[in-house]
């Protein structure tokens, strides 16, 4: 789960940004970028498993974030496409993926990786805009 | 612009070279048809002169219509090109073509050919009049087209539409949706007198009469008026018509310009031979810009005919000729049925004509018969038989032997014994056949996408083909298609609920009942649930279904509740949120609008909109803003009017006797009671109700799902209506004489709904689907039943009658609506 192209003392940079205990099970709260940032929507499955993802569904900008999560995915609150938690992917046969960032757990404590933060917005950055 | 041109498959050279003028539905079918017999033959090039990829142009109706996005009409994406090896170029109109030399220009470039497919379609058809040339004027034959009359919708309040054909009356439809006025303008006396006969045309236009779209038949345009910009129409007898929006729909005429000037033999339209070959031997064309045989064509039937050809032949095949199909029409206007193929009268005395017409319901069918034989039908009202006719004209079946059932059809015919095979032969059906006309694909490409997919389910075809994924006329057939193949085609009085489980609604509401299961989890394991969590179908679905059976003792799921339930405001487009306040009965104060006013300003809220329930919606309210919005509104008294709910939405009132001349009764009072008692219920889906205080029904009450119109003598109360996309008039339940039985029975039809009807269900479906003598058997005839639905409706109303804004004011759920951390 490495950001690919983290480089120098970044990829070794972990945010912390709250506790396991702050996510509802198979629910979702959103952290904010603070300049112009996108937002990032971080889950906790059922397991206790926690992901983050860019808090933008690939078919018309959704928020993941106020979705239904089930399993490793969660459902897009304004119409419905799937989104694998773990890969970004939408569930086939919709076609379009969103950026995850690497997420660690340690001790209840969530941290998520700046450079993969900053490779989100990269790829953000680079993506056309919906259509 | 630096696209590579013919860069052909990297290793593989000395192909020949197809180049292909057309990026549209005709050409690139035939692409598709070629890949399919030849993928390595050539290197192939596509030109489009749109910039998009290739689309379905037939579902642009739906489109502007709303019922769907660019995305769903999009047939072969930018990926798929790649996939196949086929270079595309869109943006950039061919200039000329030069059949001496085999090439094709377009801007600087040259492009040599070994093949060329001419797939140009057509123009709209202008009239020749004063005005084309105005802002505001659209034909409706593109995209660019679409995009700029769905503008001009949310910029403009009228609009004309020249033409009420099939295309004219899509658009015309298309525009109303999107909240327009409109009036057609036909030159003809009926509408769509191509398809259909004169008795069908008029029961269409009174249909779409009184959904509110004027016409103005025997209309022949002489001028469009305006300055500036479009400001109405002028007709040849002097009527004129205002309108800020003018669409052109006419009709449409092959574009052969290209192809004359390179010296190719044209007439109407680029002309064909039966092997799809114009006058050059090296040059094809297929689709709207072709003539064969005298005739031009519009419809998607005999193109897919011709593209399968058109491919055969390019593909190397030397005796594939093109043969017209018998085509049909349909209309895609929501909820207005219209069918017709084939002869639409009698052509002599030798042709018989069998017909039904019962003008009340609606429903018109005529058949065209020849030698015993069915040569044409048209179809109003009721259209299912629509295929089998047509399968009968194509298959030129002999009907003597059941011509008296013929007009009745295919299941009354079959049922008497004397129609011909029942159902759908699949295995006669050859792999070629069209199934579904909307997304052309073939019965060949729903079989192999069944088995090397390994799909089981209608849904499933239906995501991975598209195969009667847009009108769904064809879902016998790709139903029967999946049964011959070993799928699982289940028409069953209670479909599964979703893909997480076998068991349909009602088996698991008794399931829950009778096992006395008491939370999601315990559902899911004791009836087996194929997924750990279930999905965003199922888990509300079960949720309430528990609240509903359990309503002292279960546990509210939040995470099982769509997002606008589980914050209390509904989400809009941008993800902020609408905040509506309850005003019972649609009463308000000078107190509690300057509540919202104050809210609205302070909160800088962008939109302050007045509902269709009689409330006051404001639009825009971020997420984190929401629990001090709640807390200003409450301080004024205002509480959740639930407009987010699966449950009591409002109740709408007119004034009633308290004030109007006409009232016969107190509606506003009644209304407001009713409120009282039913805030705060949940319910499969929503719910509205109405009242209104005399027959002049001036609050809706008969497409409301419970209403109540007063009379001199009492109360009529009024149920199962729907003002939405499919309009359904309430049925009547029974006349009381007191307020109090009134509320009675309304708390008694609510509980029942609750009960019986599916999550998602509205109370018109479901009074369609158990009949209103089930209901009237249930809530009238049996006092004693009446009595216990009432009460347990009132006790499960005791466990949720508390303000959720107030709870969330004060912190409840807190976490909701705060974001967990900022980050740089």
């Amino acid at each position: 789960m490495a950001p690919e192209n983290g480089g120098g003392e970044a990829d070794r940079q972990w945010i912390e940004v709250g506790c396991l205990d702050d996510i509802p099970r198979r629910g979702s709260r959103r952290v904010r970028g603070t300049d112009a940032g996108v937002p990032i929507a971080l889950f906790r499955t059922a397991e206790d498993v926690v992901f983050a993802l860019v808090d933008r569904c690939p078919h018309r900008a959704g928020p993941l974030s106020e979705g239904i999560v089930q399993g490793c995915a969660v459902a897009c609150p304004l119409h419905g496409w799937v989104i694998d938690l773990a890969s970004g992917q939408a569930e086939a046969p919709d076609e379009g993926s969103v950026p995850i960032i690497a997420v660690r757990v340690e001790d209840g404590r969530i941290l998520i990786s700046a450079a993969g933060l900053v490779a989100a917005h990269e790829v953000l950055a680079r993506a056309p805009k919906a259509a | 612009m630096a696209t590579p041109l013919n860069t052909g498959t990297p290793g593989v050279r000395g192909k020949e070279r197809l180049v292909v003028v057309g990026n549209g539905m005709a050409a690139m079918r035939t692409v598709e048809e070629l890949l399919a017999r030849a993928p390595w033959q050539y290197d192939i090039t596509v030109i489009g002169a749109e910039p998009h990829p290739n689309y379905n142009r037939i579902m642009l109706s739906s489109v502007l219509a709303g019922e769907k996005v660019m995305d769903d009409i999009v047939i072969n994406p930018r990926g798929w090109y790649d996939d196949n090896f086929v270079t595309l170029i869109t943006g950039r109109p061919v200039t000329a073509i030069d059949p001496a030399a085999k090439t094709v220009s377009l801007d600087d470039d040259v492009l040599p050919y070994d093949k060329l497919l001419l797939g140009t379609g057509s123009k709209p058809m202008a009239p020749p009049i004063p005005g084309l040339q105005l802002p505001g004027v659209h034909a409706f034959r593109d995209i660019a087209d679409v995009d700029a009359m769905i503008a001009a919708s949310e910029r403009h309040h009228r609009a004309v539409v020249i033409g009420g054909g099939l295309l004219g009356l899509e658009a015309a439809w298309g525009l109303k949706r999107r909240g327009m006025s409109v009036a057609v303008v036909h030159l003809m006396p009926t509408l769509m007198e191509r398809q259909l006969d004169t008795t069908a045309g008029e029961l269409l236009q009174r249909d779409l009469d009184e959904r509110g779209i004027a016409f103005f038949t025997n209309g022949q345009t002489e001028e469009i008026l305006g300055t500036e910009r479009a400001e109405g129409v002028l007709l040849a007898d002097g009527r004129q018509v205002d309108a800020d929006l003018v669409v052109l729909a006419i009709g449409i005429r092959p574009n052969i310009d290209l192809a004359r000037a390179a010296g190719l033999d044209v007439n109407r339209g680029l002309l064909v031979g039966d092997d799809m070959r114009t006058s050059d031997a090296n040059i094809y064309a297929v689709g709207e810009c072709i003539e064969h045989n005298g005739q031009v064509f519009g419809l998607v039937a005999p193109i897919w005919e011709q593209a399968k050809v058109c491919g055969a032949r390019l593909a190397g095949d030397e005796v594939a000729v093109y043969v017209p199909p018998t085509v049909f029409t349909s209309l895609k206007i929501t909820g207005v049925d219209v069918f017709s193929a084939g002869a639409l009268a009698a052509a002599d005395e030798a042709d018989e004509e069998i017909t039904l017409h019962d003008a009340r319901r609606g429903v018109y069918k005529k058949m065209v018969l020849r030698d015993d034989k069915i040569v044409g039908s048209v179809l109003y009202g009721h259209v299912t038989d629509g295929p089998w006719y047509v399968q009968l004209m194509r298959e030129k079946t002999d009907v003597s032997a059941f011509r008296d059932q013929l007009v009745f059809g295919r299941a009354f015919a079959e049922q008497a014994g004397t129609a011909a095979p029942a159902g759908i032969d699949v295995a006669a059906m050859p792999d070629s056949e069209q199934v579904c006309d909307c997304n052309g694909v073939s019965k060949g490409r729903i079989c192999e996408t069944i088995r090397s997919k390994d799909l089981t389910t209608l849904d499933a075809v239906r995501a991975h083909t598209k195969a009667s994924a847009s009108c769904g006329q064809c879902t016998g057939k790709v139903e029967a298609i999946l049964a011959h193949l070993g799928g699982a085609v289940m028409h069953r009085a209670d479909p599964a609920m979703c893909k997480c489980t076998d068991h349909g609604h009602d088996a698991v509401r008794h399931a829950i009942r009778e096992q006395r299961l008491t939370s999601i989890a315990a559902v899911r394991a004791a009836l087996g649930w194929k997924t750990p969590d279930g999905c965003q179908k199922c888990r509300p679905a079960l949720n309430y279904y528990l609240i509903c059976a359990w309503p002292e003792s279960y546990r509210d799921d939040a995470q099982s509740r769509f997002v606008n339930e589980r914050v209390h405001a509904n989400i809009q487009k941008d993800g902020t949120f609408s905040v509506v306040p309850r005003m019972w009965g649609g009463l308000t104060t000078p107190g509690e609008l300057r509540a919202i006013a104050d809210a609205a300003e302070k909160y800088a809220i962008p939109t302050v909109k007045v509902t269709g329930g009689q409330r006051i919606d404001l639009l825009g309210v971020t997420k984190g803003q929401l629990p001090n919005v709640w807390a200003d509104l409450n301080k004024a008294g205002l509480v959740s009017g639930h407009a987010y709910a699966k449950g009591l939405r409002t109740v709408k009132t007119c004034v009633g006797s308290e004030w109007c001349r006409f009232g016969t009764q107190d509606s506003t009072g009644l209304g407001v009671k009713i409120e009282q008692m039913c805030w705060g219920s949940w319910t499969p889906h929503k719910v509205k109700l109405a009242v209104s205080g005399c027959p002049r029904n001036c609050a809706e009450a008969t497409i409301k799902d419970i209403g109540i119109v007063c009379v001199e003598a009492g109360y009529d109360v009024v149920v199962g209506g729907n003002g939405g996309m499919e309009v359904r008039v309430t049925d009547h339940l029974v006349r009381l004489a007191s307020e109090g039985e009134v509320l009675e029975h309304v708390g008694a039809f609510l509980q029942l709904y609750r009960e019986e009807a599916r999550y998602l269900e509205r109370t018109a479906p479901w009074v369609a689907r158990v009949g209103i003598d089930y209901a009237r058997e249930r809530i009238v005839a049996d006092d004693a039943g009446r009595a216990a639905l009432h009460e347990r409706f009132l006790l499960s109303q005791s466990q949720v009658q508390s303000d959720p804004w107030a709870q969330r004011a004060a912190g409840a759920e807190a976490h909701e609506f705060r974001v967990l951390a900022e980050v740089g």
